[in-house]
């Protein structure tokens, strides 16, 4: 992750976020749902899985959720402010699966320092994952460019 | 369901709407320090705001925070959910929609907001409403409705801290639907879906044949000698019904072109240009344009076409550039 945050007026749109590429394993999705105090059985039961009709247990939304934040502050910075995250899921993840997320900030609102980034988490096997935008307050250094 | 059945079901469940989910409940656990660690760690989120003490203290930030996308985990129900979760509206609303038929569940997408970040200490509150039900929807998945719930999050004081909705779609599965249930090969994983296979009926099925053996036909009337392409029963320009083919030398140019981006197709590989091909035999085919990048492709470039493999069952024409 990138250890100096940010500032506003060093971000623009079009600006290409570095792609971020997650081995997905059981231990990762068990794991996950577990600290994510998510103990719903298909997320950790394979065979409760199968009975839903997937081959084995899947990723769950707070998982996901997480990586969309995580994959825009480990750009940002530490001392940036994750304000959304909007998320629209796509076929699932699986052990096995190999899902690379990519973005790109979309807009910047000057008045608030809110800048927006577009991610779609994509897995080699199914395709789309997840997609949608995170909102992030990056810190305005006051030196140059207000008046 | 009749109509009239179909309306009282959707009376009973849009009487739902607007209802609690249950009273504000403050979370099982504060904001602490060890889940904060344990989230971050199975996440590989090295974010030092979030575990190291010393860095956070002089940030701006002035102390450990917990990642924003933890706020729904403050509030949920945790081992109960495996065996014996709590018989909530959400989900007695969920049990109507299953008795009629609509029992296939899956989240579509939620919307969160944070207004602060959340401290070690910190308590969250949260409540949930049934906020909307939409009207019967036909999805990808089979036929349903989307219930959407909205959480409003507030801390020790009363403070808002954060919302979520949160939107599920309760429906009836389509048998057909098999597009996340592929078989499993030997070693458990899914088999990644291959391109779609091309449609062989009465009237082009020979031309697909010709593929499968290497080559690229073009029909031609045989009273008129006309050439034509896609394959079709009749000749336009004297309506003969009568044909043979040619092979072409797949020599031509690009007539004209586009990339496709988005959505991406399992299967395929991008960048993926797909062009309409000039031949020297002078019909047209819609063939992709490999070899070069996808900003190197122009109209009027010289293309040389092959025949190749381009998935485990199926030929396709391919094109070069020429030179
Ligand atoms: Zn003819």
């Amino acid at each position: 992750m990138n250890k100096e945050t940010l500032q506003y007026q060093d971000v623009a749109v079009g600006d290409k976020l570095p792609p971020l590429e997650i081995d997905i394993s059981s231990s990762l999705i068990i794991g996950a749902a577990i600290a994510s105090r998510d103990f719903t059985p298909v997320h950790h039961d394979k065979k409760a899985a199968q009975e839903c009709g997937l081959p084995d247990v899947f990723m769950n939304i707070l998982t996901s959720n997480g990586f969309m934040g995580r994959f825009v502050t480990d750009w940002a910075g530490p001392e940036s402010t994750v304000k959304g995250i909007d998320i629209k899921l796509g076929a699932p993840n699986l052990p096995g699966f190999v899902m690379t997320v990519t973005g790109e900030v979309t807009a910047k609102n000057d008045d608030t320092g809110v800048v927006e980034v577009g991610v779609m988490g994509e897995n080699n096997v199914w395709g789309m994952h997840m997609g949608g935008s995170v909102r992030i307050e990056l810190p305005k250094s006051d030196q140059q460019g207000e008046v | 369901m009749t109509p009239e059945e179909r309306k009282a079901f959707e009376d009973k469940v849009h009487a739902y709407v607007g209802r609690e989910v249950n009273a504000p409940q403050k979370g099982k656990d504060d904001v602490n320090k060890a889940m904060i660690r344990h989230w971050a760690e199975v996440m590989g989120d090295e974010n030092p705001a979030y575990t190291d003490e010393e860095y956070a203290a002089k940030s701006s930030k002035g102390g450990i925070i917990a990642p924003p996308s933890m706020l729904q985990i403050w509030s949920m129900e945790g081992y109960p959910m495996a065996h014996n979760p709590s018989q909530d509206v959400q989900r007695e609303l969920h049990n109507v929609f299953d008795e009629h038929g609509f029992a296939g569940v899956l989240g579509t997408n939620t919307s969160a907001e944070y207004y602060r970040d959340l401290r070690p200490g910190d308590e969250v509150h949260a409540h949930t409403v049934i906020d909307k039900i939409s009207e019967q929807k036909a999805t990808q998945r089979g036929i349903g409705y989307f219930i959407e719930t909205v959480t409003n999050f507030t801390d020790q004081n009363d403070e808002a801290v954060g919302k979520i909705i949160f939107r599920v779609l309760k429906f009836t599965p389509n048998d057909s639907n098999d597009a996340t249930g592929g078989d499993d090969s030997d070693d458990g994983m899914p088999e990644a879906p291959t391109r779609i296979a091309s449609p062989r009926g009465h009237d082009n099925k020979w031309w697909w044949d010709a593929v499968d053996e290497g080559k690229v036909l073009i029909q031609r009337c045989k009273s008129c000698q006309t050439l034509r392409h896609p394959p079709r029963p009749m000749c336009g320009e004297c309506q003969s019904i009568e044909w043979d083919s040619i092979e072409s030398t797949l020599d031509g140019e690009v007539f004209s072109f586009t990339e496709l981006h988005y959505p991406k197709f399992p299967g395929y590989q991008y960048p993926l240009v797909c062009a309409v091909i000039s031949l020297g035999e002078g019909t047209r085919i819609i063939s992709n344009i490999v070899g070069c990048e996808p900003e190197d492709v122009y109209i009027g470039m010289k293309v040389k076409g092959k025949v190749e493999q381009v998935d485990e069952k199926t030929m396709l024409p391919q094109f070069y550039p020429a030179d």
